[in-house]
Formats: structure tokens, C-alpha cells, sequence
């Protein structure tokens, strides 16, 4: 039996609303099934299920507020070996001569205690529409929500939040920014590092691949800042990871979460999976996807769980240069500034050319500015060979 | 313990005395029945439920029997398939441990592996209960123990009214059946409508109709639900009293209808609580009402220990109205 539980989307979250339910018990899922949809300050992202079985319990009914960790449903594995989630952060080794010590314990969401709540009164508010969190205190039974604690709050007639909408909420996220962008700055040690890189071999050859083909299939710069970041951190895999409770756990694989700018405000920076190992016009059909998608507030919870760096391209309209925050509990963010053409002295004269500032802020307690140096170099160099990204 | 229709003569009687009319009725119209039990003749039996018996039908039909529960248990099952209507009784359950396997191997199995050919239409009639100061062999409560078998009736009438006519539908089942009467309740008084003719053995009854929480109990415990449902009330609790009144086959219905009404419930049970009819009825309304529920199910049942022989150690030991009512409050008043 695997619990599906209530997933930690992204380091500030810390309850989440089901909003709808794609499986019934008795339904056969499988790893990677998008089996529910919660709404989070992300907006309403669809959450896949990592166990293989059939759906015996659904625990938390729509509508229902739940703490981050809150079974929401039962798979019966029936025999059926359970995949274990796909770590997107791997533990390091401990080493031999540190066996008498502790490993690094896992980092786990904390086991909030569930409210309790009567049979009688849940299905009551759910008939009201009746968001539970609402009620502060229950009167029953150990502090337990009963019917009379629901028709109180009903009857104050506080319009709930409507239970089945999927999309954005701005000032909720707005909050998500603030509350994540507040413990990085007060928590990580930033370093910071530029570097101007010459993109005129990379848009030559770009303007080549692009020639003939449909506006559909063009591909943006952007990608090839993406493709080029992702394969520098092979190089420097120290900046590809997560720091949690005073331990650095590198990467498995390299997810790059990529930033997106939502109409009207708002950030989100879902990932790509495999990154590095995407071809350009795979890495531009993701991007297409993740962008489509995350302005809809349809997101999916892997994609916010699994970024492993984050990478920012401020595109035509931003400013020259970026210098990000990391996004907890990752340890870099790797940004590219607006393209522009400025002098550039190439072979003993100056030339027009077009250029782009990287930058990289990176966490401190987990590198120096040599290796966030190196990585910067790693870009540049993988810039100028366009063709083999 | 009811109040009558109005527009009828009240009988009013003891329940011993209700229980012995039962039992002439029965055997003024039907020669077949006879009563057998220990003392039940000559001594007018051990609670005095035949006294007068004897002179009044004879040693034919009124038969004291030797000190042998398996024996004139075994009697009893022999002459109910030679078609007799018998009547055992047996003087406390605690004694009918001795007749478990004439009860259970024999008079409840026969019509079973005999595929229909022998009927066993046995009425067993066995006081039970605590609260008479007669120590650990004398005063527990096993009927849930009985409740466990199929095939048998389990009855446990807890007013006059039932005492009267239970009696009348065991004779009618053609199966086994056992009626249960405890030993606080022969005392007491109460009245029944004088044209009142029989009663049905199919279904729990609301003794006491209530919005805020159900009592659920049968047999001597009722009356203290019922006291603890008037004190409840003078604080403004409107507790619903639900009598079992049969414990096999347990009528659900009135237990389920009576919870979605209330949403809170408490079974009173004098048996011990592990294993036990309470148990039995929660897992029931568990089952069938769990959304229905505003609170979590309680108990009220003897202390899980032989009941003591002091009357303060046995009285702590039962249950009590205001062990009723101190869980009512905590469950729909928490502190």
C-alpha cells in the first residue's frame, strides 16, 4: 500500500486545496499518472502519482484545505512493486571512515497532525462549500470540528473561495515570491559573477538553422542559453543540487527550472527535465509547453519539485544584465541579460557584435567564486561552438 | 415505564409477576408446554417467577429438575423435537455455561444438519446481570456471548411490557430461543395497555424519543439510560433511549435511523466491553453511519474485571446513570 500524499511544491508551501480528483477507487494507475489537482499559491497544478497499483482509498474529498504531507489517497500496489519517486537529489555516500556518525537524515516535509474533523461535519461543508479552514477551533470532541462548528461558519456567510477553479491567484503567489525570496536572502550566502560573451557565431548559426524553416520550428536564443547552461554544470556539477540541513545533495540528473514572467506579475520556474540532454528543438518545444502551460496555471507537480539550478533569460525587452536569487533550497541561478550590440574588440580591432551578460549567484556555503568562475567560462566556451549543442 | 394510551385501562404489575403470566398464557393454551428448572416446582423458583405454578398445573407440566443444567438442557432439546413446547429455565447465566454444548452443538445445530427435518422450538428462560450483591459466579452479564451464535434468538426484555408478551413469540419461533431476565428488573412496576395481546421480537424500540445524542442499551440497563436520559434533560441534553430488546438478530435499522437523527451515540452494555454486543452495535453503526456521525462513539459497560462482591466495588464496576450522563456531557459539552 502507497500513501499519495499532499507534495511539497516548491519550498514555501505549506497546505494545499484538492480541487479535483482524475482517478476513483478501483481506477489502475501508474508512475507518472496525473491522478489529482491541487491548488497551491502556483496555481492549480496537476499532480502526478510514483506508485504503480490500483486506487484502493480516497482519503480527502474536493474542496478540502490539507497540510503539506496529508495522505490524500491509498494505492494498492497488489504485488506490484512500488516505484520509489525518482529523486531528483541524490544523498551523498557517507564515507567510509564517517560510518560511526549519523547519515544526513532525509529531508521530509514535517508531519503536521491532521485537524480533526467529524464525518458529519465534513460532508457538511463540502455541501456548503464551506472551505474547513475557516474555522478556527472546533467545539467537539477533542477540539474536533463538528456539524455546529460548520452551520456557525456558514451561517456567518463568508463567501468560500470557490472550490473547483484552476488557475492563478497573483497576490497568493505574489506571497509564494515573497515568503521564498525572504528565506534566501535571509538563509543563503549569495556570491555574484559576470561574464560578457560574444554571441556572434552563436545567432550566425542560428540564423542558418532557422533559414528554412517554418516560424514554428524557429528556435530562440534562448534555448541555446539554456542548452549552454545545462551542459556547463556537467562540468561544475557542485552547482546543481539542493542545500538542505546543512548539507549539500548534488544532483542526479540536470533539471533545469526555467524562469517565466506571468502576464500581469508573478514568477514561475518549473523544470526541464534532462535538460542537458535534450536536442535544441526538444528544449524549444518544452519551453513552448512549460510557458503555454504555466500561464494557464496548469502546471504539474514534478515539473515544480524537480529543478535541480534555475536559469533566467530576461529576453528582448529586460535589462543587460541579471543578477538572480536563488531559488531554495537550490544553490545558483544562472541569469542572461538582454542581448545588445556593443563594440567588442576581436584580434586587435574593434567590431560590432552582438553580446549577452551571464551571471551567476551562487550559494556560498556550497562553492567559491573559482567554481562558479569556471562555470561562467564553460558557458562562454559552449557559446561559441553552437553547432555542437 | 411506558406511558399508556389514554383512552385504555393501565395493567400495572411487577415484572415478575408479568413474566409468570406470560408463562401461564402460554401454558393455558397450549398443552404441549411444560416448564423444567432447578427449584422452578416445589421452591416457586429462585427468583420466585413460578411460585404458584406447581398447585396450579400440576408436576406434569411443572418439573423440578436434578442440579444438572446439561441434563434437563439436553431434555429440553430431546422433547422440543418430539414436538413439545418446552420451557427451561435456568437459574443465572453464569450457571448455563453448563449447558453451552446442549445449546450450542445441539439445539441450535440440529435443524441445521438434519437439513430441515428436526425444528428445536426450545425456549430457554435464564436470569443475568450484576447489582443483587451475589459475587463474582453470580452476577455477570454473558448474553452478548449468546448473541454471537446464528441460529439462536436472543431476547432480552427490559419492561413489564416485554416481560408480558416476549414470551409469546419465542414459543411462536420454531428455532431456539433465549430470553434474558435481569435480575434488577423483577421488582420493578410498570403498566402495559390491558387489550395489549403480544408484542414483536423483530425490533429495537425508541423507549424515549431525543435530538442530541442516542442511548443505545437493552435489558437492566435501560432504566438507568432512562434515568440518566431525565437528568440529561434538566440540563437541557435531549438524549433518545433505544431499546434492543432483541440482541440476535440485532435490528439495525432502528440503531442506524436513530444515530442519523442524533449523530451521537452511546452504548450502555453491562456485559464486559471486549468483544462484546456493544461492540457489536458500534462496529454496526460504524459500518452504516459513519458520515452520519458528529462525534466519536462511546461506551458505557462494566469494568473489565469478576464482578466484586462489596456493593461500593460492584456498584463502581456496572454501569451507571451517571456514568451515562457524565459521557453524554462530555460528548456534546466538552470541557
Amino acid at each position: 500500500m502507497n500513501d499519495f500524499k499532499m507534495p511539497a511544491l516548491g519550498a514555501d508551501m505549506e497546505a494545499g486545496t484538492l480541487v479535483e480528483w482524475l482517478v476513483k477507487p478501483g481506477d489502475r494507475v501508474k508512475s507518472g499518472d496525473v491522478i489529482a489537482v491541487v491548488e497551491t499559491q502556483k496555481g492549480a497544478i496537476e499532480v502526478e502519482v510514483f506508485a504503480e497499483g490500483v486506487v484502493s482509498d480516497i482519503l480527502i474529498p474536493v474542496g478540502e484545505r490539507v497540510p503539506v504531507g496529508t495522505v490524500l489517497a491509498q494505492i494498492d500496489g497488489a504485488g506490484v512493486a512500488p516505484l520509489p519517486v525518482e529523486p531528483a537529489i541524490v544523498a551523498p555516500k557517507p564515507a567510509p571512515q564517517a560510518l560511526a556518525e549519523a547519515p544526513p537524515k532525509p529531508t521530509v516535509a514535517p508531519q503536521v497532525s491532521r485537524r480533526k474533523i467529524t464525518p458529519a461535519a465534513r460532508r457538511r461543508a463540502v455541501a456548503l462549500s464551506l472551505d474547513l479552514e475557516t474555522i478556527v477551533k472546533g467545539t467537539g470532541v477533542e477540539g474536533s470540528i463538528r456539524l455546529a462548528d460548520v452551520e456557525a461558519a456558514a451561517s456567518v456567510a463568508r463567501p468560500a473561495p470557490p472550490l473547483t477553479r484552476r488557475g492563478l491567484d497573483l497576490s497568493q503567489m505574489r506571497q509564494a515570491i515573497a515568503a521564498a525570496m525572504s528565506r534566501s536572502k535571509r538563509e543563503i550566502p549569495h556570491y555574484y559573477l559576470a561574464e560578457t560573451v560574444d554571441l556572434h557565431l552563436s545567432l550566425t548559426w542560428l540564423e542558418a538553422f532557422n533559414a528554412d524553416r517554418p516560424p514554428i520550428e524557429r528556435i530562440l536564443p534562448a534555448v541555446l542559453f539554456l542548452k549552454a547552461a545545462a551542459l556547463a554544470l556537467r562540468e561544475q556539477s557542485k552547482l546543481n543540487g539542493a542545500y538542505e540541513n546543512g548539507v549539500f545533495l548534488p544532483a542526479a540528473g540536470i533539471h533545469v527550472g526555467w524562469a517565466i514572467a506571468l502576464r500581469g506579475g508573478g514568477l514561475i520556474a518549473p523544470a526541464i527535465r534532462d535538460t542537458d540532454k535534450k536536442t535544441l528543438v526538444e528544449l524549444m518545444a518544452a519551453m513552448r509547453d512549460l510557458v503555454e502551460r504555466a500561464r494557464r496555471g496548469n502546471l504539474r507537480s514534478s515539473e515544480l519539485t524537480s529543478p535541480t539550478i534555475t536559469v533566467t533569460s530576461v529576453g528582448d525587452r529586460g535589462a543587460e544584465s541579471v543578477t538572480g536569487v536563488i531559488y531554495p533550497p537550490q544553490v545558483a541561478i544562472v541569469g542572461f541579460g538582454r542581448v545588445a550590440t556593443r563594440p567588442w574588440a576581436v584580434e586587435g580591432r574593434v567590431e560590432s557584435r552582438p553580446l549577452v551578460t551571464v551571471s551567476l549567484a551562487a550559494d556560498h556555503r556550497v562553492t567559491d567564486g573559482h567554481i562558479g568562475g569556471l562555470y561562467l567560462a564553460a558557458v562562454a566556451r559552449l557559446l561559441q561552438e553552437p553547432e555542437k549543442l | 415505564m411506558n406511558a399508556p394510551e389514554p383512552t385504555l385501562t393501565p395493567n400495572r404489575m411487577t415484572y415478575r409477576e408479568a413474566s409468570k403470566q406470560a408463562l401461564r398464557e402460554a401454558l393455558l393454551s397450549d398443552p404441549r408446554v411444560f416448564l423444567m428448572g432447578e427449584d422452578i416446582g416445589r421452591y416457586g423458583g429462585c427468583y420466585a417467577v413460578t411460585k404458584g405454578l406447581l398447585e396450579e398445573f400440576g408436576e406434569e407440566r411443572i418439573r423440578d429438575t436434578p442440579l444438572s443444567e446439561s441434563a434437563f438442557v439436553g431434555a429440553g432439546v430431546g422433547t422440543a423435537m418430539a414436538g413439545m413446547r418446552p420451557i427451561v429455565e435456568i437459574m443465572t447465566v453464569n450457571f448455563s455455561l453448563l449447558a453451552l454444548d446442549q445449546i450450542l452443538n445441539n439445539a441450535v445445530t440440529i435443524p441445521h444438519m438434519s437439513g430441515g427435518q428436526f425444528a428445536i422450538p426450545l425456549v430457554i428462560r435464564m436470569a443475568t446481570g450484576g447489582g443483587r450483591r451475589v459475587a463474582a459466579q453470580h452476577s455477570r452479564s454473558l448474553e452478548g456471548w449468546y448473541a454471537h451464535i446464528p441460529g439462536l434468538r436472543v431476547l432480552t426484555p427490559a419492561t413489564v411490557e416485554d416481560a408480558r408478551f416476549m414470551l409469546k413469540g419465542a414459543l411462536a419461533d420454531p428455532n431456539p430461543v433465549i430470553i434474558f431476565e435481569h435480575v434488577m428488573l423483577y421488582n420493578m412496576e410498570g403498566d402495559f395497555p390491558s387489550d395489549m395481546k403480544e408484542v414483536d421480537i423483530a425490533r429495537a424500540k425508541v423507549r424515549r424519543a431525543g435530538r442530541d445524542v442516542s442511548l443505545i442499551t437493552y435489558g437492566g440497563s435501560l432504566f438507568k439510560a432512562l434515568q440518566a436520559a431525565d437528568a440529561l434533560s434538566s440540563e437541557g441534553i435531549d438524549a433518545e433511549v433505544i431499546d434492543l430488546r432483541t440482541l440476535r438478530p440485532l435490528d439495525t435499522k432502528t440503531i442506524i435511523d436513530s444515530v442519523a437523527r442524533t449523530r451521537r451515540c452511546i452504548i450502555i452494555d453491562e456485559g464486559w466491553r471486549s468483544g462484546s454486543i456493544s461492540a457489536e452495535v458500534g462496529m454496526r453503526i460504524a459500518e452504516e453511519a459513519f458520515f452520519e456521525l458528529d462525534a466519536p462513539l462511546r461506551r458505557v459497560c462494566s469494568r473489565e474485571a469478576p464482578i466484586p462482591y462489596a456493593a461500593h466495588l460492584e456498584d463502581a464496576c456496572l454501569p451507571q446513570a451517571a456514568t451515562i450522563v457524565a459521557v453524554a456531557r462530555e460528548l456534546i459539552r466538552p470541557s
